[in-house]
């Protein structure tokens, strides 16, 4: 029974909604059918707040606040689609797209990639900042998996996957900045690491072709991220 | 530790300085330390020696005098201060010991450098041997946690320290008594207390020269802070590049342990403290206070959203206290003489004294006191001496790679914290760095995003891509290469890291930026529409690739 000061009602985008005082406005809106895009943040994983692309208004706020991590408040008045926001959204996307090299013709998740479809979905048709053209590794050293920092947008999905669910922590961030990279164990190939346990959550959680499975060509790469909100359900079922 | 024994200790430091007739303090931070001001000291201590002066005259390694510009710094019991003193100079420094002083190395006391100066924070900065507690304690030191253990509750102290109306000095002047008052009401198992010694803006210097030169200061500080929110562990993060302040440190709470101020049981109280060290391993960003958690916990340093703020949900989950240096620092003086006196010297909405690091084009470059509410013209012409060589002024950075760039006409503001925000930069953690005619503000804005883009820690897009793209624009602009669209591209991206970035760092990245935009647009006219810089620092390559 959830005690009734835990109840809170908001608007969001003007519609009146209700939420419990634990969850995010992110979680809140999607249950409502509200779109907020989103890269870094995935359903049954901790929040980071690092993509920015799920910044929201709300009143009486100067700042703009990340949907993933904000907590309901009773009262709030979010808006989540404004000139401003979505301007701010295709330019975080355009950087993303000119940091690495992300070529969809030859991508093994072209058409089902989040990076590609909230692009579409925002109307990006155009890059207008510079590409860098960095020179990044594969990494294909595993028998099953393939890394490719080409594609890799650094949402550390991968991270939290291996070290929260699976708990293998294979996954870390190596370097700062432009120069930051996913890397298994100490820097290692993937295919010598002694933590992984080729359970392939990473591969699955990632929203771009950065991780895919080996012998996909292109396009054939579909990510089945369901496993995951079924996986932490059951895992709360026993507890 | 006692009370008594504490006065006890203070009477007879003071009775043994007073049986040495005469003194001579050499500076032995790491500025001096710099042009051999060691070896200064061995060569009077030698000389002594071989006098068998020993029963009159001693030698003390002291902190930081202030004109770093000028070491290295000796000052006799005489008050006569000398400069630039090399070893050879020691036996004539100690013939004048009696007599007139030394007219050849004389550094005189009487200019504004040093007469416009309010010292509280470095008040035994040049005068204690920062290596012995006893001459901390000798001048009253540790006198307030004495006071604050045996007279005052913790609700006291707090509202001494709001009465004060200190406000956090590590650069966003957050009002340190609202802090301490969340952390206190925050309920939690277990309290931290951490300081802030991550000193990262480049030409910022007050904070080691603080550690190194009156490190019980700080520690006494976080004890009372301790005792006021109800922590029993502080953590000091002090970056590795420092090690002479971590060395003196490390002295101090050792020292501190030995007499009972720090441990269990602090004066017989049921109040219990330890300070520990945590070394920061020279990333930029761990001063943004959920990175610098994060580093002490040992993971990597990369900056959370708040809220939650660490008042609520800090170090290992748990209520915590940080400040800088420079705040705790602040504390014994405001507990010994009352808020009130505090709240006495400075502007409306700044109060007390501000540490500045002046450097770059200025005769007088060093560390300064004064209080809040000076011009920047005091700052800069007064107290810094005035640019050198007849060069004309431009502008004076401050707030490091989060500051701005302020021009002449901005000089006569007072500097406080709303005044500078509303001139386009910041107060900042103190670093002032002068620049004259001869520096191209397009190439010191390039300069301070090519280290906002290195020290982004990459964890969020906005600050990790924007940093770079504006580093690349600024950087054809500089190569003289930059046409209109580039000029926009700029300012899109400057709003953008403005309001979207994770953390502080991206945040402000643009502002260095920003502020010279807007004082300085003609210099980016000419680099852009006439392709030349008129202060003659941006070259066009001879070979121009394809930027």
């Amino acid at each position: 029974m959830i005690p009734a000061a835990n109840i809170k009602t908001l608007k969001i985008d003007d519609q009146d909604v209700s939420a419990r005082s634990d969850e995010t406005i992110l979680e809140v809106a999607r249950q409502n059918n509200i779109f907020i895009p989103r890269l870094c943040e995935l359903k049954g994983l901790s929040t980071l707040g690092a993509c920015r692309l799920c910044l929201v208004e709300i009143k009486g706020s100067t700042k703009l606040l990340p949907a993933c991590v904000t907590r309901v408040e009773e009262g709030m008045d979010v808006t989540t689609h404004s000139e401003r926001l979505d301007r701010y959204r295709r330019a975080i996307l355009e950087l993303l797209f000119t940091e690495r090299n992300h070529v969809c013709s030859v991508c093994v998740s072209n058409g089902h990639c989040e990076l590609q479809s909230l692009t579409q979905r925002l109307k990006i048709t155009h890059v207008h900042f510079p590409y860098r053209y960095p020179v990044t590794d594969v990494d294909a050293s595993h028998e099953r998996f393939i890394v490719d920092h080409n594609r890799c947008i650094l949402c550390s999905r991968c991270v939290r996957v291996c070290d929260e669910v699976e708990g293998a922590h294979t996954w870390d961030v190596m370097g700062r900045g432009i120069d930051a990279k996913v890397i298994t164990d100490m820097n290692q190939p993937w295919g010598s690491s002694e933590t992984c346990t080729t359970c392939g959550k990473c591969v699955h959680v990632c929203p771009t072709g950065a991780l895919s499975e080996k012998g996909r060509s292109v396009a054939e790469m579909l990510k089945r991220r369901q496993f995951l909100p079924y996986l932490t359900l059951m895992r709360e079922d026993r507890e | 530790m006692t009370p008594e024994e504490l006065e006890q200790i203070s009477q007879s430091e003071q009775e043994a300085q007073s049986r040495i007739p005469h003194r001579v303090n050499v500076c032995v931070a790491a500025g001096c330390l710099s042009c051999q001001s060691q070896s200064v000291k061995d060569a009077l201590d030698k000389e002594i020696t071989r006098r068998g002066w020993e029963g009159e005259c001693q030698t003390k390694g002291v902190g930081c005098m202030g004109l770093c510009a000028e070491g290295p710094l000796v000052s006799t019991d005489a008050n006569a201060m000398y400069k630039h003193v090399g070893v050879a100079d020691a036996p004539e420094i100690l013939d004048s010991i009696d007599g007139a002083p030394l007219e050849r190395l004389i550094c005189p006391t009487d200019i504004p450098f040093f007469t416009r100066q309010n010292k509280i924070v470095l008040e035994n900065s040049g005068i204690i041997d920062a290596e012995r507690i006893e001459d901390y304690i000798g001048l009253r030191g540790y006198g307030s946690l004495i006071k604050v253990l045996t007279e005052m509750t913790p609700a006291e102290v707090i509202q001494e320290v709001t009465k004060s109306g200190l406000r956090g000095r590590g650069g966003a002047g957050y009002p340190t008594g609202l802090k301490w008052s969340t952390v206190a009401k925050a309920s939690g198992k277990v309290k931290y207390v951490v300081c802030n010694a991550d000193e990262g803006d480049p030409g910022a210097f007050m904070d080691r020269s603080v550690l190194e030169s009156d490190p019980h200061r700080v520690l006494e500080g976080m004890l009372i802070g301790g005792y006021a929110v109800g922590a029993s562990e502080g953590f000091i993060y002090v970056r590795a590049e420092y090690p002479l302040a971590i060395k003196r440190l490390k002295t101090a709470i050792r020292q501190a342990e030995r007499l009972g101020l720090l441990g269990a049981n602090i004066c017989g109280t049921r109040f219990n403290f330890r300070i520990d060290l945590r070394l920061g391993a020279g990333a930029f960003v761990c001063g943004e206070e959920t990175a610098l958690i994060a580093s002490v916990e040992g993971k990597r340093g990369t900056p959370r959203p708040r809220p939650p703020y660490p008042a609520q949900e800090g170090l290992f989950g748990e209520p915590t206290l940080i400040n800088n240096v420079e705040t705790f620092a602040n504390i014994p003086p405001i507990i010994r003489n009352g808020g009130e006196w505090l709240a006495r010297i400075g502007t409306e909405k700044s109060k007390g004294t501000k540490v500045f690091a002046l450097a770059g084009r200025v005769q007088n470059t060093g560390l300064v006191e004064v209080s809040m509410g000076v011009t920047l013209r005091e700052i800069v012409f007064e107290i810094g001496g005035g640019i050198p060589d007849g060069k004309r002024f431009k502008a004076v950075q401050t707030g490091g790679p989060s500051g701005g760039c302020l021009p002449a006409d901005v000089l006569d503001m007072p500097v406080d914290y709303e005044s500078l925000t509303k001139a386009g930069s910041i107060m900042g953690s103190g670093g002032m760095i002068v620049m004259d005619e001869s520096s191209c503000m397009v190439d010191v804005a390039k300069y301070f995003m090519d280290f906002c883009m290195t020290e982004s820690c990459g964890k969020c897009v906005p600050c990790r891509v924007g940093t770079y793209q504006m580093n690349r624009l600024l950087g054809k602009i500089t190569s003289l290469s930059a046409d209109a669209t580039d000029i926009a591209m700029l300012n899109e991206l400057c709003e953008l890291l403005k309001n979207t970035s994770l953390c502080g760092l991206g945040q402000s990245a643009p502002n260095p930026v920003l502020s010279t935009m807007r004082s300085f647009a003609e210099e980016y006219e000419a680099h852009v529409e006439e392709g030349r810089c008129p202060a003659g620092v941006c070259k066009s390559p001879q070979n121009p690739v394809n930027p």
